[in-house]
């Protein structure tokens, strides 16, 4: 008898999503994400990447297409597919006034997470972030890269299954980007899914397990690195032989996207 | 023509250019193309201004310059001229605190002085310029009524705005030396925020322990405040004495004011930078919270409203800022007090100051709740309905408000439970009027932003005014006569159905 593989489900699919402002930011993007997969989303500056991280995450609302998060119809039931998901951006929303205890507490009451299983995670959390010592401080005094991992550690409390990430590396110093780092792959490991936008293309190459680009609102190419080496094709020249980076292969991929266009 | 660059003059070029945009993108929010209909509402709102001058210095523009007169007059330049102090004391806050260009100026081979200097005169002539449109239909119904030698008032403003630019500076700086810039700022802005505002309190409260009444004209024009008063050839009429026309003393006042704001210049120019550079190396404070025992068992509903209180009750400036309104209760509580026992018609007078004090701190306390989140995507990423995050936030403006108007209220309800239930009524209408105008035009800010909250919609800020007034002529009119009061009502209806209609929310409905 023939052993049949289970497909890995999903935590993410959008279809033919769509959103415009003054111009078409996202433009019928088809995406899949598998559950327990590090996925990061790349593309030039305007290409909709944000956008289509603000209406998986249910701040925006779209103007075609459908989100689906591990099964939810995320349109349909927001609340419902909030509860699973975390987002955090570029620039950490906390509160200045509030310790990291605090801030923990609130997030795990909005949450609705029982006091003491929230308390035993935001003390973990607190204790793998080093922020320990800081978490009956306000946070007004705090750096960029201790408020950064204050939401961090605001989106794990609760325990979500698919974390999205947009740009969480900007202005970190080198041992708090290697802090956030780790954390992220040890959420991967232990199951979670993280999708994910950066502009540093290293952190994609080395973390991602499949890499998507993103152009003027399209998915243009994704697969794995070397699946995109094959995508960039000619572009790449002889580069692509010689293993190029993903920075080349990026690169590449725009370019013809913008040649076509 | 182009000043040669890094001169006075080519500084001063650069500040009218900011001064000028931040201007009009403050009275248009934004919005070149509102600039022909904003300018209308100005012109609209100035001839209005004119028919109340008219109304209420009209009547005295004929006055001679006797002990009451002066004495009225020297009353009003000393409140505008503290309400000046506390613009420039903000201003000046913010011209050592804001780093905007200051990091760009310092790092930058021009010598700073000349843009400090530069700097300083454009606070005083900022404090000046706000103060004008207000006086001037005031001192133009006095020239046509009474003469040419009313204008010397306008150059009045003018000298109050440099006195008052270099008070605030010396001030400043004394602020400073005194308690260091990790304080100064807090300390600055609390102090502008009440310095006015207690001037009109302590005449009030004087004027209701004298006399039983709100009045302040009845203190300044007691036959105590006159027999004490100086003579007619005192130095101390001579502000009063300059807005009146008379050479002498203009020319004095004017000379003394810009002498004053040459030697804040002189002095402080050259050591701008140096502050400048304190007060950005100031950092927030480390503050330890008390460690508390275990997180408490809680709803998403409740954890929303106790963090909106515990982000007021932590901010002093916020606190300062929000609770202004809370000074303006305390001649109504003296008053009260001093009414307790003796069952006057003072009570009458009571309710509408409460319901216009409540509208007005609901306005405020609704737009941080609902305007100024600091964390907006984190909690529009909360797995609750976004109906109910809002209804959290209303029920910690209701919260607040109530927690400060029950002790009066219950006091109240001692000496009078009709004024107290009127009163009552009052208070949640005009709460619950306000709070759905900010929920109306609710847009996202900082908390930080709350000074310039009104920017985003002057529709907002003036018909959240006109609905508390609307509010407390109802109860004024509700606490004599309930069928009197519908008309006040409609009114006060009609203003926030008409803010409704002028809202985003309406144009998206």
């Amino acid at each position: 008898m023939k052993h049949v593989t289970p497909p890995t489900p999903l935590a993410l699919e959008i279809s033919g999503l769509s959103k415009r402002f003054d111009r078409p930011a996202v433009d019928g993007l088809n995406l899949a994400v598998r559950a327990g997969e590090f996925y990061a989303l790349l593309g030039p500056n305007g290409a909709g990447k944000t956008t289509t991280l603000r209406m998986i995450a249910g701040l925006l609302r779209p103007d075609a297409g459908t989100i689906t998060v591990a099964g939810i119809d995320a349109l349909a039931d927001p609340v419902a597919a909030k509860q699973i998901m975390a987002w955090i951006s570029d620039e950490p929303m906390i509160y200045d006034k509030l310790t990291p205890s605090e801030y923990l507490e609130f997030v795990a009451g909005l949450w609705g997470i029982a006091p003491k299983s929230a308390q035993a995670r935001a003390e973990e959390l607190l204790a793998w972030l080093e922020l320990s010592p800081h978490a009956h401080e306000r946070c007004e005094g705090f750096s960029k890269g201790m408020r950064q991992k204050v939401a961090l550690a605001g989106a794990l409390v609760h325990d979500p299954q698919v974390i999205i990430l947009d740009e969480p590396l900007t202005g970190l110093d080198a041992g708090s980007a290697r802090q956030v780092k780790t954390v992220l792959r040890q959420r991967v490991n232990a199951g979670g899914t993280i999708i994910m936008t950066t502009h540093i293309l290293e952190v994609a190459e080395r973390m991602a397990d499949r890499i998507g680009v993103i152009a003027h609102g399209r998915l243009i190419a994704e697969g794995t690195l070397e699946e995109l080496r094959r995508q960039a094709g000619n572009g790449l020249g002889d580069a692509a032989s010689a293993g190029a980076t993903l920075e080349d292969t990026f690169l590449a991929l725009v370019a013809e996207q913008a040649q076509a266009a | 023509m182009t000043a040669a660059t890094g001169t006075a003059r080519w500084f001063a070029h650069h500040e009218a250019r900011l001064a000028w945009r931040d201007w009009l993108s403050m009275i248009t929010a934004g919005r070149r193309e509102r600039l022909r209909r904003v300018s209308l509402a100005i012109v609209i709102f100035a001839v209005f201004l004119h028919f109340v001058a008219y109304w209420m210095v009209g009547p005295y523009a004929d006055a001679a310059a006797d002990k009451p007169t002066l004495v009225a007059i020297t009353a009003t330049v000393l409140l505008s001229w503290l309400l000046m102090i506390s613009q420039a004391m903000e201003s000046m806050t913010r011209a050592f605190y804001s780093r905007s260009d200051l990091d760009l100026i310092l790092a930058s081979p021009v010598s700073a002085d000349r843009l400090f200097a530069v700097r300083i005169a454009t606070v005083a002539l900022a404090v000046a310029a706000m103060a004008l449109p207000l006086a001037a239909p005031f001192i133009n119904v006095l020239v046509a009524r009474g003469g040419a030698h009313w204008l010397g008032a306008y150059a009045l403003i003018v000298a109050m705005g440099a006195a008052a630019t270099a008070l605030a500076v010396g001030f400043t700086v004394a602020l400073f030396r005194l308690i260091g810039p990790k304080r100064t700022r807090l300390v600055a802005q609390v102090i502008a925020a009440v310095i006015g505002a207690a001037f009109v309190i302590g005449l009030q409260v004087a004027a209701i322990l004298s006399y039983g009444t709100f009045s302040r004209n009845t203190v300044l024009q007691s036959q105590a405040v006159l027999a004490h008063a100086p003579g007619l050839d005192s130095l101390a009429w001579w502000p009063a004495r300059a807005a009146m026309g008379d050479p002498v003393a203009l020319i004095g006042v004017v000379a003394a004011s810009l002498a004053l704001l040459a030697v804040a210049i002189v002095m402080v120019a050259p050591r701008f930078g140096d502050y400048a550079v304190a007060a950005a190396g100031v950092g927030a404070a480390t503050v330890r919270q008390t460690r508390q025992a275990a997180f408490r068992p809680t709803s998403p509903r409740r954890t929303l409203r106790r963090k909106e209180w515990t982000l007021l009750r932590r901010d002093p400036w916020l606190v300062s800022q929000t609770f202004m309104q809370m000074l303006y209760l305390i001649p109504p509580a003296v008053l009260l007090w001093r009414s307790f026992d003796d069952g006057n018609g003072a009570y009458n007078l009571l309710v509408p100051v409460l319901v216009m004090a409540a509208g007005q701190l609901a306005g405020g306390l609704a737009w941080l709740a609902i305007s100024g989140e600091d964390a907006p995507d984190l909690v529009a990423t909360a797995p609750v309905p976004k109906s109910f995050i809002l209804r959290a936030k209303i029920e910690a403006v209701l919260g607040a408000i109530g927690l400060v108007f029950a002790p009066l209220l219950i006091v109240l309800a001692f000496v009078s439970p009709w004024h107290a239930v009127v009163a009552a009524a009052g208070i949640l209408i005009a709460t619950m009027a306000a709070t759905a105008i900010q929920l109306w035009f609710r847009s996202q800010a900082k908390r930080s932003q709350f000074r310039r909250r009104q920017v985003s919609s002057r529709i907002a800020t003036f018909t959240e005014a006109f609905s508390s007034i609307g509010w407390a002529a109802t109860a004024a009119v509700a606490a004599v006569s309930l069928v009197l009061a519908i008309a006040p009502a409609l009114i006060a209806l009609a203003v926030v159905a008409g803010a409704w209609c002028m809202s985003p929310r309406a144009a998206n409905a």
